[in-house]
Protein backbone atom coordinates (compact mmCIF):
# COMPACT_ATOMS: atom_id res chain seq x y z
CA UNK A 1 0.00 0.00 0.00
CA UNK A 2 3.08 2.38 0.16
CA UNK A 3 3.25 2.55 -3.35
CA UNK A 4 -0.49 3.58 -3.65
CA UNK A 5 0.30 6.23 -1.04
CA UNK A 6 3.29 7.23 -2.85
CA UNK A 7 1.95 7.65 -6.46
CA UNK A 8 -1.15 9.39 -4.49
CA UNK A 9 0.88 12.14 -4.25
CA UNK A 10 2.99 12.37 -6.99
CA UNK A 11 -0.36 11.93 -9.85
CA UNK A 12 -1.71 15.16 -9.43
CA UNK A 13 1.61 17.26 -9.51
CA UNK A 14 2.73 14.84 -12.55
CA UNK A 15 -0.41 15.62 -14.80
CA UNK A 16 -0.10 19.34 -14.31
CA UNK A 17 3.65 19.18 -15.42
CA UNK A 18 2.93 16.99 -18.51
CA UNK A 19 -0.06 19.14 -19.43
CA UNK A 20 1.72 22.63 -19.27
CA UNK A 21 4.84 21.22 -20.92
CA UNK A 22 3.35 19.66 -23.27
CA UNK A 23 1.28 22.35 -24.10
CA UNK A 24 4.54 25.00 -24.12
CA UNK A 25 6.23 22.21 -26.46
CA UNK A 26 3.02 22.54 -29.07
CA UNK A 27 3.44 25.90 -28.98
CA UNK A 28 0.24 26.62 -27.09
CA UNK A 29 -0.41 29.84 -25.45
CA UNK A 30 -0.72 27.45 -21.96
CA UNK A 31 -2.02 30.56 -19.47
CA UNK A 32 -4.35 32.17 -21.90
CA UNK A 33 -5.83 28.77 -23.24
CA UNK A 34 -5.96 27.68 -19.35
CA UNK A 35 -8.28 30.56 -17.90
CA UNK A 36 -10.35 29.89 -20.95
CA UNK A 37 -11.10 26.56 -19.73
CA UNK A 38 -10.91 27.74 -15.99
CA UNK A 39 -13.76 29.72 -16.97
CA UNK A 40 -15.11 27.00 -18.37
CA UNK A 41 -15.13 25.37 -14.94
CA UNK A 42 -17.19 27.93 -13.11
CA UNK A 43 -19.66 27.81 -15.48
CA UNK A 44 -19.90 23.82 -14.38
CA UNK A 45 -19.97 24.74 -10.98
CA UNK A 46 -23.03 27.23 -11.50
CA UNK A 47 -24.76 25.12 -13.33
CA UNK A 48 -24.55 22.49 -10.74
CA UNK A 49 -25.87 24.66 -7.60
CA UNK A 50 -29.06 24.67 -7.57
CA UNK A 51 -28.59 20.48 -7.74
CA UNK A 52 -26.16 20.50 -4.76
CA UNK A 53 -28.52 22.73 -2.92
CA UNK A 54 -31.84 20.94 -3.41
CA UNK A 55 -30.01 17.69 -2.87
CA UNK A 56 -28.23 18.67 0.36
CA UNK A 57 -31.39 20.09 1.38
CA UNK A 58 -33.28 16.66 0.39
CA UNK A 59 -30.46 14.58 2.38
CA UNK A 60 -30.55 16.78 5.79
CA UNK A 61 -34.20 16.65 6.10
CA UNK A 62 -34.38 12.79 5.57
CA UNK A 63 -30.94 12.66 8.14
CA UNK A 64 -32.65 15.22 10.53
CA UNK A 65 -35.70 12.63 10.75
CA UNK A 66 -33.87 10.43 12.23
CA UNK A 67 -34.61 7.95 9.39
CA UNK A 68 -30.89 6.92 8.89
CA UNK A 69 -30.45 6.12 12.16
CA UNK A 70 -33.14 3.46 12.24
CA UNK A 71 -31.84 2.05 8.71
CA UNK A 72 -28.83 1.97 10.23
CA UNK A 73 -29.86 0.18 13.38
CA UNK A 74 -31.74 -2.41 10.93
CA UNK A 75 -29.09 -2.90 8.84
CA UNK A 76 -26.07 -2.14 10.17
CA UNK A 77 -25.85 -5.90 12.08
CA UNK A 78 -26.42 -7.77 8.80
CA UNK A 79 -24.16 -5.25 6.24
CA UNK A 80 -21.16 -4.36 8.99
CA UNK A 81 -20.06 -8.70 8.76
CA UNK A 82 -19.08 -7.91 5.45
CA UNK A 83 -17.29 -4.81 6.15
CA UNK A 84 -19.75 -2.18 5.20
CA UNK A 85 -20.52 0.26 6.88
CA UNK A 86 -24.13 0.63 7.50
CA UNK A 87 -24.32 4.14 6.76
CA UNK A 88 -23.08 3.36 3.15
CA UNK A 89 -26.34 1.32 2.52
CA UNK A 90 -28.72 3.74 1.57
CA UNK A 91 -25.93 5.43 -0.68
CA UNK A 92 -25.31 2.35 -3.01
CA UNK A 93 -29.21 1.78 -3.77
CA UNK A 94 -29.54 5.55 -4.41
CA UNK A 95 -26.26 5.56 -6.39
CA UNK A 96 -27.73 2.92 -9.01
CA UNK A 97 -30.06 5.46 -10.00
CA UNK A 98 -28.99 8.84 -9.39
CA UNK A 99 -25.55 10.08 -9.79
CA UNK A 100 -26.41 13.61 -8.16
CA UNK A 101 -28.88 12.05 -5.35
CA UNK A 102 -26.05 9.92 -4.56
CA UNK A 103 -23.36 13.01 -3.88
CA UNK A 104 -25.62 14.88 -1.57
CA UNK A 105 -25.92 11.54 0.64
CA UNK A 106 -21.80 11.27 0.18
CA UNK A 107 -21.42 14.38 1.46
CA UNK A 108 -23.91 13.72 4.72
CA UNK A 109 -21.47 11.17 5.02
CA UNK A 110 -18.21 13.17 5.22
CA UNK A 111 -19.89 16.08 7.31
CA UNK A 112 -20.79 13.19 9.88
CA UNK A 113 -18.01 10.74 9.70
CA UNK A 114 -15.43 12.79 8.32
CA UNK A 115 -13.70 12.25 5.11
CA UNK A 116 -11.09 10.06 6.86
CA UNK A 117 -12.84 7.91 8.78
CA UNK A 118 -13.43 4.29 6.94
CA UNK A 119 -16.95 5.18 6.13
CA UNK A 120 -15.43 8.45 3.93
CA UNK A 121 -12.86 6.10 2.76
CA UNK A 122 -14.93 3.50 1.05
CA UNK A 123 -17.29 6.29 0.10
CA UNK A 124 -15.02 8.36 -1.55
CA UNK A 125 -13.16 5.35 -3.78
CA UNK A 126 -16.60 3.78 -4.21
CA UNK A 127 -18.11 7.10 -6.15
CA UNK A 128 -14.68 7.45 -8.12
CA UNK A 129 -14.97 4.03 -9.80
CA UNK A 130 -18.56 3.57 -11.61
CA UNK A 131 -21.37 5.33 -13.16
CA UNK A 132 -25.09 5.44 -12.21
CA UNK A 133 -26.31 2.79 -13.50
CA UNK A 134 -30.04 3.12 -14.58
CA UNK A 135 -29.28 6.56 -15.51
CA UNK A 136 -26.93 5.86 -18.17
CA UNK A 137 -28.76 3.12 -19.50
CA UNK A 138 -31.80 4.99 -19.93
CA UNK A 139 -30.21 7.93 -21.37
CA UNK A 140 -27.96 6.02 -23.64
CA UNK A 141 -30.69 3.46 -24.98
CA UNK A 142 -33.52 6.48 -25.25
CA UNK A 143 -31.22 7.95 -27.65
CA UNK A 144 -30.86 4.81 -29.68
CA UNK A 145 -34.68 4.09 -29.15
CA UNK A 146 -33.84 0.51 -27.97
CA UNK A 147 -36.30 -1.55 -25.53
CA UNK A 148 -34.60 -4.39 -25.00
CA UNK A 149 -31.14 -4.41 -23.05
CA UNK A 150 -29.71 -7.98 -23.33
CA UNK A 151 -27.16 -8.33 -21.18
CA UNK A 152 -26.12 -4.54 -20.80
CA UNK A 153 -27.86 -4.48 -16.83
CA UNK A 154 -26.29 -7.54 -15.66
CA UNK A 155 -22.61 -6.50 -17.20
CA UNK A 156 -23.41 -3.00 -15.34
CA UNK A 157 -24.71 -4.45 -11.86
CA UNK A 158 -21.51 -7.00 -11.83
CA UNK A 159 -18.64 -4.47 -12.82
CA UNK A 160 -20.53 -1.60 -9.87
CA UNK A 161 -20.47 -5.10 -7.65
CA UNK A 162 -17.18 -6.17 -8.12
CA UNK A 163 -16.35 -1.94 -7.84
CA UNK A 164 -18.10 -2.06 -4.42
CA UNK A 165 -15.97 -5.38 -3.39
CA UNK A 166 -12.33 -3.21 -4.36
CA UNK A 167 -13.47 -0.27 -2.09
CA UNK A 168 -13.94 -2.45 0.72
CA UNK A 169 -11.14 -4.02 0.43
CA UNK A 170 -8.62 -0.90 -0.20
CA UNK A 171 -10.32 0.91 2.32
CA UNK A 172 -8.99 -1.36 4.97
CA UNK A 173 -5.98 -1.77 3.58
CA UNK A 174 -5.06 2.14 3.22
CA UNK A 175 -6.39 3.49 7.19
CA UNK B 1 -36.16 9.60 -11.90
CA UNK B 2 -34.71 12.68 -9.54
CA UNK B 3 -38.01 13.52 -9.35
CA UNK B 4 -39.23 10.74 -7.32
CA UNK B 5 -36.76 9.95 -5.22
CA UNK B 6 -36.24 14.32 -4.54
CA UNK B 7 -39.55 14.02 -3.28
CA UNK B 8 -39.59 10.47 -1.51
CA UNK B 9 -36.55 12.28 0.77
CA UNK B 10 -38.50 15.48 1.26
CA UNK B 11 -41.91 13.92 2.15
CA UNK B 12 -40.37 11.34 3.96
CA UNK B 13 -38.28 13.18 5.96
CA UNK B 14 -40.96 15.11 6.88
CA UNK B 15 -43.21 12.67 8.01
CA UNK B 16 -40.70 10.34 10.01
CA UNK B 17 -39.77 13.85 11.66
CA UNK B 18 -43.21 14.32 12.89
CA UNK B 19 -43.37 10.92 14.65
CA UNK B 20 -39.96 11.02 16.19
CA UNK B 21 -40.68 14.98 17.47
CA UNK B 22 -37.74 16.21 15.36
CA UNK B 23 -39.66 18.60 13.46
CA UNK B 24 -37.05 22.05 14.41
CA UNK B 25 -34.13 20.02 13.89
CA UNK B 26 -35.58 19.43 10.06
CA UNK B 27 -36.28 23.08 10.50
CA UNK B 28 -32.40 23.88 10.59
CA UNK B 29 -31.08 20.76 8.33
CA UNK B 30 -33.44 22.60 5.86
CA UNK B 31 -32.00 25.68 6.00
CA UNK B 32 -28.37 24.89 6.93
CA UNK B 33 -28.09 22.35 4.39
CA UNK B 34 -28.74 25.24 1.69
CA UNK B 35 -26.22 27.40 2.84
CA UNK B 36 -23.78 24.56 3.00
CA UNK B 37 -24.28 23.45 -0.82
CA UNK B 38 -23.03 27.25 -1.21
CA UNK B 39 -20.03 27.49 0.55
CA UNK B 40 -19.20 23.76 -1.00
CA UNK B 41 -19.85 24.98 -4.30
CA UNK B 42 -16.88 27.92 -3.43
CA UNK B 43 -14.18 25.16 -2.95
CA UNK B 44 -15.62 23.20 -5.95
CA UNK B 45 -15.16 26.16 -7.89
CA UNK B 46 -11.35 26.32 -7.62
CA UNK B 47 -10.89 22.60 -8.43
CA UNK B 48 -13.01 22.46 -11.13
CA UNK B 49 -11.47 25.97 -12.51
CA UNK B 50 -8.05 24.32 -12.41
CA UNK B 51 -9.09 21.16 -13.84
CA UNK B 52 -11.02 22.37 -16.65
CA UNK B 53 -8.51 24.80 -17.43
CA UNK B 54 -5.65 22.51 -17.83
CA UNK B 55 -7.74 19.85 -19.92
CA UNK B 56 -8.57 22.81 -22.32
CA UNK B 57 -4.62 23.27 -22.69
CA UNK B 58 -4.50 19.32 -23.29
CA UNK B 59 -7.42 19.11 -25.76
CA UNK B 60 -5.72 22.57 -27.71
CA UNK B 61 -2.32 20.53 -27.65
CA UNK B 62 -4.32 17.74 -29.47
CA UNK B 63 -3.84 15.54 -26.22
CA UNK B 64 -7.66 13.76 -26.72
CA UNK B 65 -6.99 13.28 -30.30
CA UNK B 66 -3.74 11.55 -29.91
CA UNK B 67 -5.18 9.30 -27.16
CA UNK B 68 -8.01 8.94 -29.43
CA UNK B 69 -5.91 7.32 -31.96
CA UNK B 70 -3.92 5.38 -29.09
CA UNK B 71 -6.65 3.02 -27.58
CA UNK B 72 -7.54 1.85 -31.40
CA UNK B 73 -6.30 -1.58 -30.82
CA UNK B 74 -8.01 -1.28 -27.61
CA UNK B 75 -11.29 -0.80 -29.39
CA UNK B 76 -10.67 -3.75 -32.47
CA UNK B 77 -10.45 -5.71 -29.41
CA UNK B 78 -13.67 -5.30 -27.57
CA UNK B 79 -15.30 -3.96 -30.93
CA UNK B 80 -14.27 -6.68 -33.14
CA UNK B 81 -17.24 -6.51 -35.80
CA UNK B 82 -17.12 -2.79 -35.96
CA UNK B 83 -15.72 -2.52 -39.47
CA UNK B 84 -12.27 -0.11 -39.47
CA UNK B 85 -12.95 3.36 -40.08
CA UNK B 86 -17.29 3.46 -38.93
CA UNK B 87 -17.82 6.62 -37.07
CA UNK B 88 -18.67 4.45 -34.27
CA UNK B 89 -15.14 3.42 -33.20
CA UNK B 90 -14.50 7.29 -33.17
CA UNK B 91 -17.12 8.26 -31.18
CA UNK B 92 -16.64 5.54 -28.76
CA UNK B 93 -12.77 6.53 -28.04
CA UNK B 94 -13.80 10.06 -27.48
CA UNK B 95 -16.22 9.06 -25.02
CA UNK B 96 -13.95 6.75 -22.92
CA UNK B 97 -11.05 8.99 -23.07
CA UNK B 98 -13.18 12.04 -21.86
CA UNK B 99 -14.09 9.70 -19.18
CA UNK B 100 -10.77 8.65 -18.56
CA UNK B 101 -9.76 12.50 -18.12
CA UNK B 102 -12.94 13.12 -15.65
CA UNK B 103 -14.53 15.68 -18.89
CA UNK B 104 -18.49 14.75 -17.85
CA UNK B 105 -19.48 17.34 -20.62
CA UNK B 106 -17.58 16.06 -23.38
CA UNK B 107 -18.69 12.21 -22.24
CA UNK B 108 -22.71 12.34 -22.89
CA UNK B 109 -22.99 13.93 -26.70
CA UNK B 110 -19.78 11.54 -27.59
CA UNK B 111 -21.31 8.65 -26.11
CA UNK B 112 -24.59 9.28 -27.86
CA UNK B 113 -23.76 9.73 -31.10
CA UNK B 114 -21.95 6.38 -30.33
CA UNK B 115 -25.38 5.04 -29.62
CA UNK B 116 -26.75 6.42 -33.15
CA UNK B 117 -23.93 5.41 -34.91
CA UNK B 118 -24.54 1.95 -33.78
CA UNK B 119 -27.77 1.74 -34.37
CA UNK B 120 -26.94 3.04 -38.21
CA UNK B 121 -24.64 -0.03 -37.66
CA UNK B 122 -27.01 -2.29 -36.90
CA UNK B 123 -29.49 -0.76 -40.09
CA UNK B 124 -26.39 -1.41 -42.30
CA UNK B 125 -26.55 -5.11 -41.22
CA UNK B 126 -30.06 -5.52 -42.05
CA UNK B 127 -30.94 -5.81 -38.18
CA UNK B 128 -35.15 -5.94 -38.51
CA UNK B 129 -35.84 -3.85 -35.84
CA UNK B 130 -34.05 -1.11 -36.72
CA UNK B 131 -34.39 -1.91 -41.00
CA UNK B 132 -38.33 -1.17 -40.44
CA UNK B 133 -38.90 -0.03 -37.27
CA UNK B 134 -40.13 -1.88 -34.24
CA UNK B 135 -38.99 -3.69 -31.33
CA UNK B 136 -35.22 -2.59 -31.29
CA UNK B 137 -33.02 -4.86 -29.47
CA UNK B 138 -29.55 -3.45 -28.23
CA UNK B 139 -27.03 -5.06 -30.46
CA UNK B 140 -23.85 -6.86 -28.72
CA UNK B 141 -21.86 -3.30 -29.54
CA UNK B 142 -24.60 -1.25 -27.70
CA UNK B 143 -24.44 -3.88 -24.51
CA UNK B 144 -20.42 -3.41 -24.13
CA UNK B 145 -20.26 -0.29 -25.23
CA UNK B 146 -22.49 0.74 -22.18
CA UNK B 147 -21.30 -1.79 -19.78
CA UNK B 148 -18.26 0.00 -19.93
CA UNK B 149 -19.24 2.99 -19.83
CA UNK B 150 -21.15 2.62 -16.26
CA UNK B 151 -17.99 0.68 -15.05
CA UNK B 152 -16.29 4.12 -16.43
CA UNK B 153 -12.22 4.05 -16.21
CA UNK B 154 -11.51 7.21 -14.20
CA UNK B 155 -8.24 8.62 -13.86
CA UNK B 156 -8.70 11.50 -11.31
CA UNK B 157 -12.20 11.69 -9.72
CA UNK B 158 -11.77 15.95 -9.51
CA UNK B 159 -15.29 15.75 -7.63
CA UNK B 160 -14.36 13.18 -5.09
CA UNK B 161 -10.91 15.84 -4.23
CA UNK B 162 -12.91 18.76 -4.29
CA UNK B 163 -15.63 17.44 -1.46
CA UNK B 164 -12.73 15.98 0.64
CA UNK B 165 -11.15 19.12 0.88
CA UNK B 166 -13.93 21.02 1.89
CA UNK B 167 -14.91 18.97 4.92
CA UNK B 168 -11.50 18.64 6.10
CA UNK B 169 -9.81 15.60 4.98
CA UNK B 170 -6.08 15.82 6.11
CA UNK B 171 -4.76 14.75 2.77
CA UNK B 172 -7.63 15.01 -0.17
CA UNK B 173 -5.74 12.67 -2.74
CA UNK B 174 -4.92 10.14 -0.71
CA UNK B 175 -7.92 8.15 -2.40
CA UNK B 176 -6.06 8.66 -5.84
CA UNK B 177 -4.40 5.51 -6.38
CA UNK B 178 -6.95 2.83 -4.23
CA UNK B 179 -9.56 5.00 -6.62
CA UNK B 180 -7.42 4.39 -9.97
CA UNK B 181 -6.86 0.65 -8.50
CA UNK B 182 -10.68 0.22 -7.94
CA UNK B 183 -12.03 1.65 -11.21
CA UNK B 184 -9.33 -1.02 -13.06
CA UNK B 185 -10.59 -4.02 -11.06
CA UNK B 186 -14.14 -2.83 -11.78
CA UNK B 187 -13.55 -2.11 -15.82
CA UNK B 188 -11.89 -5.21 -16.09
CA UNK B 189 -14.34 -7.45 -14.74
CA UNK B 190 -17.03 -5.50 -16.87
CA UNK B 191 -14.44 -6.22 -19.78
CA UNK B 192 -14.15 -9.84 -18.86
CA UNK B 193 -18.31 -10.31 -18.86
CA UNK B 194 -18.43 -9.00 -21.79
CA UNK B 195 -16.17 -10.46 -23.77
CA UNK B 196 -17.76 -13.76 -22.64
CA UNK B 197 -21.42 -12.63 -23.54
CA UNK B 198 -20.01 -11.34 -26.76
CA UNK B 199 -18.50 -14.45 -27.72
CA UNK B 200 -21.34 -16.34 -27.17
CA UNK B 201 -23.94 -13.77 -29.13
CA UNK B 202 -21.37 -13.31 -31.67
CA UNK B 203 -23.52 -15.88 -34.52
CA UNK B 204 -26.55 -14.48 -33.41
CA UNK B 205 -25.20 -10.51 -34.44
CA UNK B 206 -23.98 -11.43 -37.45
CA UNK B 207 -27.29 -13.69 -39.19
CA UNK B 208 -29.57 -11.08 -40.10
Amino acid sequence: MQILTHLSDILIPAIIFLVVGYGLVSRIKVYETFLKGAKDGLGVVVDIMPTLIGLMVGVGVLRASGFFELLGSLLGPLTESMGLPAQLVPLLIVKLFSSSAATGLVLDIFKTYGPDSYAGMVTSILMSCTETVFYTMSVYFLAAKVTKTRFTLSGALISTLAGTVASIFLAGRMM
Amino acid sequence: MLNYIWAFMILLGVVFAAFTGRMSEVTNAALDSAGEAISLCITMAGVMALWMGLMEIAQRAGVIEKMTKGISPFLTFMFPRIPKGHPARGYIATNIIANVLGLGWACTPAGLKAMEALSKLEEERGNPGYRDGGNRVASNEMCVFLVMNISSLQLIPVNMIAYRSQYGSANPAYILAPAIAATLFSTLVAIIYCKIKDGKGADRACKY
